[in-house]
């Protein structure tokens, strides 16, 4: 089905421009409009309500601005008969009152009372908690990986690996940040399920490629690389289609809950999918991994073989 | 012999298959909408009682599914959960305080099942609706007030031991004890060694005076029996609240999660978690005063407080009992019809309160009624905690007699405001004031909604899985199909039987894991193909194949577990549920799709001559 022969390793440089490119411009995204990021980390109320009919946002924006909430910020959810409201941690008053209150305010000249369908709280102090565990689980998977892969393997491998999942993530980012669309925790937890998914499609490309150092000895290493990229090319394609089928189901079918969870997912396993292919192996090449790198027996790999 | 499965290996595959499918079965059984009734008191219900409210509930013409009465608790099952409110309402207007009415999600697994230990799992709040609390236990409130009892307890043992001073104070974080001779020094001394061991001793330039403060032991202990303490009377509260399967978890050092599913209305239940009531009895200074005591001159022995009214008045300084004197209370009216919260003291406090109440016949008493609350507030963008305790007297009543172990307090606004105080008193004060930091509260047709769309999603996802699978590697894709679905049922299996909490990230992790588990099956199937092209005979390219991948596998899969499991070691809710069920995945499909493909291939295939292989 796909062809055997391209030649990737030999076309680096153009990958390397463009996934440059790209990730120059994620960067300084993220650096100029950074991250809109959810109520999760920066603390704050969010209350989701439903309607019968269509909500007049407009009519809703005004109660709120009247009785004193002017900053916040209404938009349909998912429906036109869903809103999602969001408010800032508010000068001089309680966070424990203000849902109540702005419940009370939306309800008090309408006929047809709003249906709570989700009220979310997170105090600034949570927020703060939140986002440090979550750079933290980034940082330490990070490292684990490193060590990992390093022992595994070789250590060229292991930056080279570091490198293309380090792009998915940073291009991933970028998306969210150029689209100004919301991180908050689930987002969070998808862009490390990224991570992990997009590591396991670089293993597999390195796997083959330690093994054909061992078995095509007289091949210079672009080549091995490049055979060993176009070998794997054919199971790299099938698993992220078959990973793609399920995101599609769950970005159109999974509500809007899960929505940016799915866009994450998406969009990673789309660049961690390029980047296994066009970044992961030649990141090791420039660092200079060779034959001779992985010429010693390694051992480890001995027993497991034998088994089935 | 090639492509052959000893004995074992086949067993092994369809025990875990059949173990599987039996731990995964309940979760097919849905729920009944239910109402659960219980004793808030130790005594269990008996059966008199229970038939008694079966028939009140078929009397007012319910429908009642099934009946159950087990371990002191009623269960009443319906048929539709508009019923069940009705009858929970019904309930709750006809019992007293005595009873508890809770509503309930009971499974409707059948026995047999139930008797081997297998379960649903246990739906997460974003499913079934409810409340999510994080509270955020003030530490240093609990150190103050443990301070200020220290301070109380070393005057009152100078006195018992009649060592004169002229003053005990808290000052700068000491208790500086300053004694009227400095002759009584090594008295004092004494006395803090033999009674107060858990203080740290200063002896300052001051002859006469002796500074004391909490070890920094003590003072840890304090903070951590603080939040125990907190514990276990949130959880008595919760269940006066009259939840079914609450949830409550120490996070952190400092922080209590409580969930309440099914709870929709947050307001009173952040109250009742989030207040510190008690009450105090104090006898009212009559001699002095108050006119004076408001203009700054306060006598030596009182403290002057504001009654509802707004008038001041001068209380005794000595409290005769507190609020954790108090064993039992329940709310009530008096004989002119005002709300009463009717009280039983434990022997001390009824001890205490009969000595006073003889001795002061004639003399009026006050009730304090205390409440704590603690608000954070954003001022100039700066956090910050704002901690309030607001005293008032609710009631001052002229001693008519003697009374110590049941009497009645009135004085409250209004019947609800009785009933959450003897609500509070019966279940306990908290041991420090408490913060919500986070609130997350989930309607019900959200939670309904949100496993519809998790259900449908994983259908369509896993459908179109398993046609892909099919049509690229037709007979070696329907068996990864087998393996596919095979995984699920084990991951669904294990997360019942650890009790997981399903949430809708977890759901979307199932679904991920669908799609990330064939792709063992993928590696092996292009190796094998690989092999094919390569000249072996088909039996071992299946060999060839299946052996080379493994390693492969093994590397890729680890490296992605790594990653799952940190990230269930900082994820919080229901990332970590995300987590677990990407943990679960990644482990079962090793199994499922080398183990368990494998064993149908060489059936197929296996010991026979094979000229081509559906690829």
């Amino acid at each position: 089905m796909f062809k055997k022969d391209i030649n990737f390793i030999g076309n680096r440089n153009k990958a390397l421009i463009f996934s440059g490119i790209l990730t120059i411009i994620s960067i300084g995204s993220l650096a100029i409009h950074g991250l809109k990021m959810g109520i999760d980390f920066t603390g704050g109320t969010l209350i989701e309500v439903g309607y019968q009919k269509t909500a007049d946002l407009t009519v809703l924006r005004n109660t709120l601005d009247a009785e004193g909430f002017s900053d916040a910020t209404v938009q349909n959810f998912g429906t036109a008969k869903d809103v999602l409201i969001r408010l800032k941690p508010q000068e001089g008053v309680s966070n424990v009152e203000l849902s109540a209150k702005v419940l009370e305010a939306i309800n008090k000249n309408t006929a047809e009372p709003a249906s709570v369908r989700r009220v979310e709280f997170v105090g600034p102090q949570v927020g703060d908690d939140l986002a440090e565990d979550g750079f933290l689980a980034l940082l330490y998977s990070t490292i684990c990986i490193l060590i990992y892969v390093a022992w595994r393997f070789e250590w060229k491998f292991s930056v080279g690996a570091i490198i293309a999942t380090l792009h998915d993530v940073i291009v991933t980012l970028g998306l969210f940040s150029v689209l100004g669309l919301e991180f908050d925790l689930t987002v969070l937890a998808a862009v490390l399920a990224l991570i992990g998914y997009s590591l396991n499609d670089t293993i597999v490309v390195y796997d083959r490629i330690r093994e054909n150092f061992r078995a095509l000895r007289n091949k210079s290493t672009e080549e091995i690389m490049n055979i060993s990229v176009n070998v794997t090319l054919s199971r790299t394609i099938m698993t992220s289609l078959t990973v793609l089928l399920v995101l599609v189901s769950l970005f159109f079918l999974g509500g809007e809950v899960i929505h940016n969870f799915s866009i994450v997912l998406l969009f990673g396993v789309f660049f961690g999918t390029y980047s296994s292919i066009f970044i992961a192996s030649p990141a090791a090449l420039l660092l200079g991994l060779s034959a001779e790198d992985l010429m010693i027996p390694v051992k480890e790999g001995a027993e497991l073989d034998t088994r089935p | 012999m090639q492509n052959h499965y000893p004995l074992w290996k086949n067993l092994l595959v369809l025990i875990v298959f059949a173990v599987g499918i039996i731990y995964a079965l309940p979760n097919l059984y849905g729920d009944d909408p239910s109402v659960q009734v219980s004793s808030t008191h130790p005594a269990k219900l008996v059966q008199e009682q229970a038939n008694k409210i079966e028939s009140a509930i078929k009397t007012a013409g319910f429908n009642v599914k099934a009946f159950e009465f087990k371990d002191g608790r009623i269960l009443a099952r319906f048929n539709s959960a508009d019923d069940q409110l009705k009858a929970a309402d019904l309930l709750r207007d006809q019992m007293s305080d005595d009873y508890n009415v809770a509503l309930n999600l009971a499974p409707t697994t059948p026995a047999w099942l139930r008797a081997l230990g297998a379960d649903a799992m246990y739906l997460g709040l974003d499913l079934r609706g409810g409340v999510h609390f994080l509270l955020e236990v003030d530490m240093d409130a609990a150190a103050k007030q443990a301070e200020e009892r220290y301070n109380d307890d070393v005057r009152l043992a100078l006195r018992n031991e009649k060592i004169r001073y002229q003053s005990v104070l808290k000052d700068n974080g000491f208790i500086k004890v300053k004694l009227t001779s400095a002759d009584d020094k090594p008295a004092l001394l004494k006395l803090l060694a033999k009674d107060f061991r858990t203080l740290e001793v200063t002896e300052p330039k001051e002859q006469d005076q002796v500074w004391l403060t909490l070890s920094e032991k003590e003072v840890r202990d304090i903070k951590k029996f603080a939040v125990a303490q907190n514990m276990t009377t949130l959880r008595n509260r919760v269940n006066e609240l009259g939840v079914a399967e609450p949830v409550i978890q120490q996070q952190g050092e400092n922080r209590i999660m409580v969930q309440l599913p099914g709870v929709q209305d947050t307001t009173r239940a952040k109250e009742i978690l989030g207040t510190t009531a008690t009450l105090e009895y104090r006898l009212v200074d009559v001699e002095h005063d108050v006119q004076k005591a408001v203009e700054g001159h306060v006598p030596v022995g009182s403290r002057l407080y504001t009654e509802r009214n707004g008038n001041p008045i001068l209380l005794d300084r000595r409290v005769i009992v507190t609020g954790d004197q108090i064993v039992d209370s329940s709310s009530g009216v008096d004989q002119d019809g005002r709300p009463s919260v009717n009280i039983s003291l434990n022997g001390v406090g009824a001890a205490k309160m009969g000595k006073l109440t003889q001795a002061n016949i004639g003399k009026p008493m006050a009730v304090v009624f205390i409440e704590y609350k603690v608000e954070t507030k954003v001022v100039n963008g700066q956090k910050v905690r704002h901690k309030e305790k607001v005293e008032k007297v609710i009631n001052v009543a002229t001693i008519q007699g003697v009374f110590s172990h049941r009497f009645q307090t009135t004085g409250l606004d209004s019947p609800q405001e009785a009933r959450n105080l003897s609500l509070l008193l019966r279940a306990g004060a908290l041991a420090a004031p408490v913060d919500i930091v986070e609130e997350r509260t989930v309607g019900p047709s959200l939670g309904q909604d949100n496993i519809d769309k998790g259900m449908l999603s994983f259908v369509v996802g896993f459908a179109l899985v398993v046609l892909f699978m099919a049509v690229y590697y037709r007979l070696f894709g329907m068996i990864a199909n087998f393996a596919l679905a095979f995984n699920v049922v084990i991951v669904v299996a294990i997360l019942s039987m650890l009790q997981a909490t399903l949430t809708l990230p977890g759901i979307a992790g199932i679904i991920l894991t669908v799609g990330m588990s064939v792709d063992a099956n993928v590696l092996i199937f292009e190796r094998i193909k690989e092999e094919l092209k390569n000249g072996n005979t088909p039996q071992s390219a299946i060999f060839i194949g299946y052996e080379k991948a493994f390693a492969t596998i093994l590397d890729s899969h680890f490296t992605n577990l790594v990653v799952a499991v940190v990230l269930f070691a900082y994820g919080t809710g229901s990332v970590k549920g995300f987590a677990v069920t990407l943990i679960i995945g990644i482990l079962s499909s090793m199994f499922t799709a080398i183990t368990g493909t494998r064993m149908v291939i060489n059936w197929i295939y296996g010991n026979r001559r094979v000229e081509k292989l559906s690829i």
